[in-house]
């Protein structure tokens, strides 16, 4: 079990070599090993949607994988969003969760950023219906979830013009 | 011009470090030489323990340490009573018994710590855990809480002769006298169980003893954090100075993080400065299902008497709360229930009596609403029930009995939880009410939709509900506010922040007194180092006593700059205005000096500061209020229910709230939001199911289930301001108010939608299997 195994992720374009134990969580390692605490975890048994990274572009819940699994594998994390975390260069889904007071506590706020990267990507021009069904494997227990309906119509809006 | 702040829709200071993943939890603090816990929990509900065997998790490579009470010596103290109950309460009975840091003889809940574990990594730690062997002679289990009181049932706690944990009544006028003259007495039986507040962050703590400086620093998900490092100071045997609690970004609230002093909470600090090493436990979401406390159960047999034309000639209002193993916050709960029955209805007489359960179950404290929706649950449901009974709409019932405007302050001559009598400062019910039927579209909905659709077979209902939330209680908050050389103004303040928009809003308060741009003002809180006087985040306060605190240290600050500059400037302060990070005699823009310059010259580097002055910019201030303010509302919605499945579906949802002057409505919405959220998940989805040895059935994400995206409506929100006289802003506290109501709004609006068949629904929470069972039959 103790045995340990040398993995290469390339996490937010960076690569990472670490030496890890087979049973450590992804989003321990992501978190504690690598040093990246925006990836938060809520519950831990792959509910709450928190943990969601993207892993090779698809969202995953991170506390429901093991690090090794993600040898020569391509994450990205809320980190990686923008290039220095300032208040001018947000992404456009970042600025319009500000804009339309999306979060509160900020606490699940990561995994539904990156829940719906991917998904207004793919859905530029999401109904309300589609945007609460794409976000309906994320729980937030702060905003009634109606700010942050009103922040990916926003986005939506802002990314199509790019 | 400056802009004006107050009352905007500010966009919020503190998103772009959330946004971009650089706020700090308490779970990000790492140190190299880091230990980690965890914690071997009872896995019995009741029962006395017999032996504890922990040899094998000593000798586990990679742990540290292992502690039972045995081994806290003089440190193994119950925890403290952090709400006495009000002195002034006549016959008021009360058995103080609060939470052991290990349990020593006897185990009262599943999920009580009884061994803590240190180890180099957390998986070692519950490895360990695992290695620990615990032998419990197990007991009944005390569940039921109306069985709790029977005195044929074992006693939780050994030195008491029943379970009865407390027992107050309160009364105002003649209940007895009411019902002679009454023409009307509607009495039921109503229940309402338990929930959790299921925080997206759980609980944690990092506990840093540093023997060269002396100093222990404590990182804590609390929302009170200067009350810990206060009590933790005092626990230990150290100076206050020496230790310093910090609540960094917390991932909600909603209460249970309160000032506990829970088990780990003591117990972390205690190890750092035994091992000399840095300490961290983070609870995992199913240990916050029993080690964080809950909230809700209670069962109430209530009473009201009406005269024909449907007003209310009193309530009469006995219940029992269930209080859990331990009841360290006191009777908060009960008498919020108690107190919030009344509502917003001027009722001349009641009668109430409560009984507090010990219970073998986790210790309940309050959670969002803190017994207020029980209360009001009750008081809704019986005005539904009489409004039937006299053929008059649920609108109207509310309308005749609503306190008048010009009956402010109205004092229901009973004891609220801050020890003061019950009076409502200000309300003006009647606007508000008119605002939800208008925006619901009542009228139009009875008379056309609802028929038409009914005529589809459709069951649609609708439902109206007032309330009222006792806000913005003392002692006090206090706040020092600083102009910096770089004309950015600093604010320290001493409450705990959960993602309420201190930071925006504390700064749009401050922008507005010293006409700075509201991101140039930087909120401090939670830091006992930066501020230390203050109570904490509860009871929806934070808005209207810490910024009541800090309106008062800006107006000081804004004195001491006029009179600053009218020195230097040589010109009458009533010519001076702030606008722009400047001062500068109005209409004459190049006489403005920089405020950043002007904190320069208020802290010079030669000559004296003058007898009765003060260098620099900069003012300390408190706020105390004698009394909270009373906030009200109404909420109305429009549901339909799947005649096959019974599964409700919100169809409208409209929220008309009164919470005095609106500091920020962007964040006043999104607290609105939140709280109906929460309130929708207590009516319909969420229930913590114990069996009847006390094991929770549901304890994961899984099981207990939290609403989505899915389950909550589009919400519409109207505001009414009605000012309270009681601080200088005028505002009164929100953060509980969306989930207060929901409770009896969706029940009512269930049953106008099942329609004459529609069974008389008094328990909460109401899920789609319950509702099937009520209509169908079990
Ligand atoms: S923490 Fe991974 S889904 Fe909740
Ligand atoms: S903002 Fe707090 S959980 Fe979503």
């Amino acid at each position: 079990m103790n045995t340990l195994h040398t993995i290469t992720v390339i996490i937010n374009g960076q690569s990472y070599e670490r030496e890890v134990e087979p049973r450590l969580l992804l989003s321990d390692f992501i978190r504690h090993e690598i040093g990246l605490t925006g990836t938060h975890v809520g519950c831990e048994h792959g509910v709450c949607g928190a943990c969601t990274i993207l892993f090779d572009d698809e969202p995953v819940r991170s506390c429901i994988m093991f690090a090794v699994q993600a040898n020569g594998h391509t994450i990205m994390t809320i980190e990686g969003l923008t290039p220095d975390a300032s208040e001018e260069n947000l992404h456009p889904l970042q600025a319009s969760f500000r804009e339309a007071h999306g979060l509160q506590c900020g606490f699940c706020t990561g995994g539904f950023l990156m829940t719906l990267l991917p998904f207004l990507q793919e859905n530029p021009n999401p109904s309300e219906q589609d945007i609460r069904e794409a976000i309906s494997g994320n729980i937030c227990r702060c905003t009634g979830y109606q700010h942050i309906v009103d922040a990916v119509k926003i986005a939506a809006a802002k990314m199509e013009g790019q | 011009m400056s802009t004006r702040y107050f009352g905007q829709r500010i966009k919020r200071n503190e998103d772009v470090r959330m946004l971009t993943g650089q706020a700090l939890h308490v779970d990000d603090v790492n140190f190299t030489d880091m230990l980690h816990v965890a914690f071997y929990r009872s896995r019995d509900a009741h029962g006395y323990i017999k032996d504890i065997d922990v040899s094998a998790a000593q000798e586990r490579e990679g742990v540290v340490a292992v502690y039972t009470a045995e081994d806290l010596g003089d440190y193994w103290q119950p925890g403290p009573l952090l709400v006495p109950p009000p002195p002034t309460i006549e016959g008021l009975i009360f058995h103080q018994r609060t939470q052991v840091p290990l349990a020593k003889d006897k185990v009262r809940f599943v999920g009580e710590p009884i061994v803590m574990v240190v180890a180099e990594s957390r998986y070692i730690a519950e490895d360990a855990v695992g290695d620990i062997w615990v032998e419990v002679e197990a007991l009944p289990a005390v569940i039921d809480i109306e069985q709790a009181l029977n005195e044929d049932m074992p006693t939780i706690h050994d030195d008491l002769d029943s379970n009865m944990a407390a027992h107050v009544v309160q009364k105002k006028g003649n209940y007895e006298a009411a019902v002679q003259q009454a023409d009307l007495v509607i009495k039921r039986k109503l229940k309402y169980d338990r929930g959790t507040a299921a925080a997206m962050e759980n609980r944690g703590i990092v506990a840093q003893w540093d023997a060269k400086s002396q100093k222990l620093t404590v990182w804590d998900t609390t929302q009170a954090p200067i009350v810990i490092r206060n009590g933790l100071a005092a626990m230990l045997g150290l100076s206050e100075h020496q230790v310093r609690v910090i609540a960094p970004f917390i991932g909600g609230g909603f209460g249970p993080k309160i000032m506990m002093f829970y088990q780990e909470e003591v117990l972390l600090p205690w190890a750092s400065m035994k091992l000399n090493r840095p300490l961290k436990w983070i609870e995992d979401r199913q240990e916050n299902f029993f080690a964080t406390t809950q909230e809700r159960g209670q069962v109430h047999e209530a009473e009201l008497a009406l005269t024909n034309d449907g007003r209310i000639l009193g309530l009469k209002h006995n219940f029992i709360h269930d209080g859990g193993a331990y009841i360290p916050y006191g009777l908060t709960i009960p008498l919020n229930s108690q107190a919030n029955a009344l509502g917003p209805y001027a009722t001349p007489n009641y009668y109430s009596e409560f009984k507090v359960a010990f219970t073998n179950k986790p210790i309940v404290t309050p959670y969002r609403g803190a017994g207020r929706q029980h209360g009001v649950f009750v008081i809704e449901r019986l005005l539904d029930l009489a409004a039937k009974q006299l053929d008059l709409s649920p609108i109207e019932i509310r309308r005749r009995n609503f306190i008048q405007p010009e009956a402010f302050p109205y004092n229901h001559e009973i004891i609220f939880q801050d020890f003061a009598p019950l009076v409502f400062d200000s309300g003006n019910y009647e606007p508000a009410l008119d605002m939800a039927i208008e925006m619901i579209g009542y009228e139009q909905f009875i008379k056309e939709e609802q028929p038409r659709l009914r005529a589809e077979g459709k069951k649609v209902g609708i439902g109206v509900a007032a309330y009222v939330e006792g806000t913005g209680i003392g002692p006090y908050e206090g706040a020092r506010i600083t102009v910096e050389a770089s004309g950015k103004v600093s604010v320290a303040s001493g409450i705990g922040t959960q993602g309420q928009g201190h930071f925006t809003s504390f700064a749009q308060i401050v922008a507005d007194q010293l006409g700075v741009d509201v991101r140039n003002v930087y909120l401090v809180t939670g830091d006992t180092d930066q501020f230390h006087w203050g109570a904490g985040t509860f009871a929806s306060r934070g808005a209207v006593v810490a910024g009541n605190a800090i309106h008062s240290a800006a107006v000081e600050v804004r004195k001491k700059i006029l009179k600053l500059a009218s020195e230097k400037l040589e010109a009458a302060e009533e010519d001076l205005e702030l606008a722009d990070g400047q001062v500068r005699v109005k209409g004459v823009p190049e006489t403005a000096i920089k405020l950043g310059s002007l904190a320069v010259m208020a802290n010079p580097l030669r000559g004296a500061v003058r007898p009765g002055t003060e260098p620099g910019l900069e003012a300390t201030s408190y706020f105390g209020p004698e009394s909270g303010t009373t906030a009200s509302g109404v909420h109305a919605l429009i549901v339909e229910v799947d005649p096959e499945t019974m599964k409700v579906e919100v169809k409208k949802y409209v929220v008309v709230h009164d919470c005095g002057k609106v500091i920020n409505p962007l964040i006043l919405d999104g607290q609105i939001h939140g709280g109906v959220a929460q309130g929708l998940g207590n009516a319909f989805y969420e229930q913590l199911h114990f069996d009847e040895n006390g094991q929770l059935l549901n304890a994961s994400f899984m099981d207990y289930l939290l609403p989505t995206a899915l389950d909550v409506p589009r919400m519409e929100i109207g505001h009414v301001e009605t000012l309270s006289p009681l601080n200088p802003l005028g505002i009164k506290g929100a953060g509980e108010a969306g989930a207060i109501p929901a409770a009896p709004v969706f029940v009512q609006a269930v049953e106008n939608a099942l329609g004459d068949d529609a069974p008389e629904i008094l328990e909460i929470p109401l899920s789609p299997n319950r509702l099937f069972e009520l209509v169908f039959g079990e």
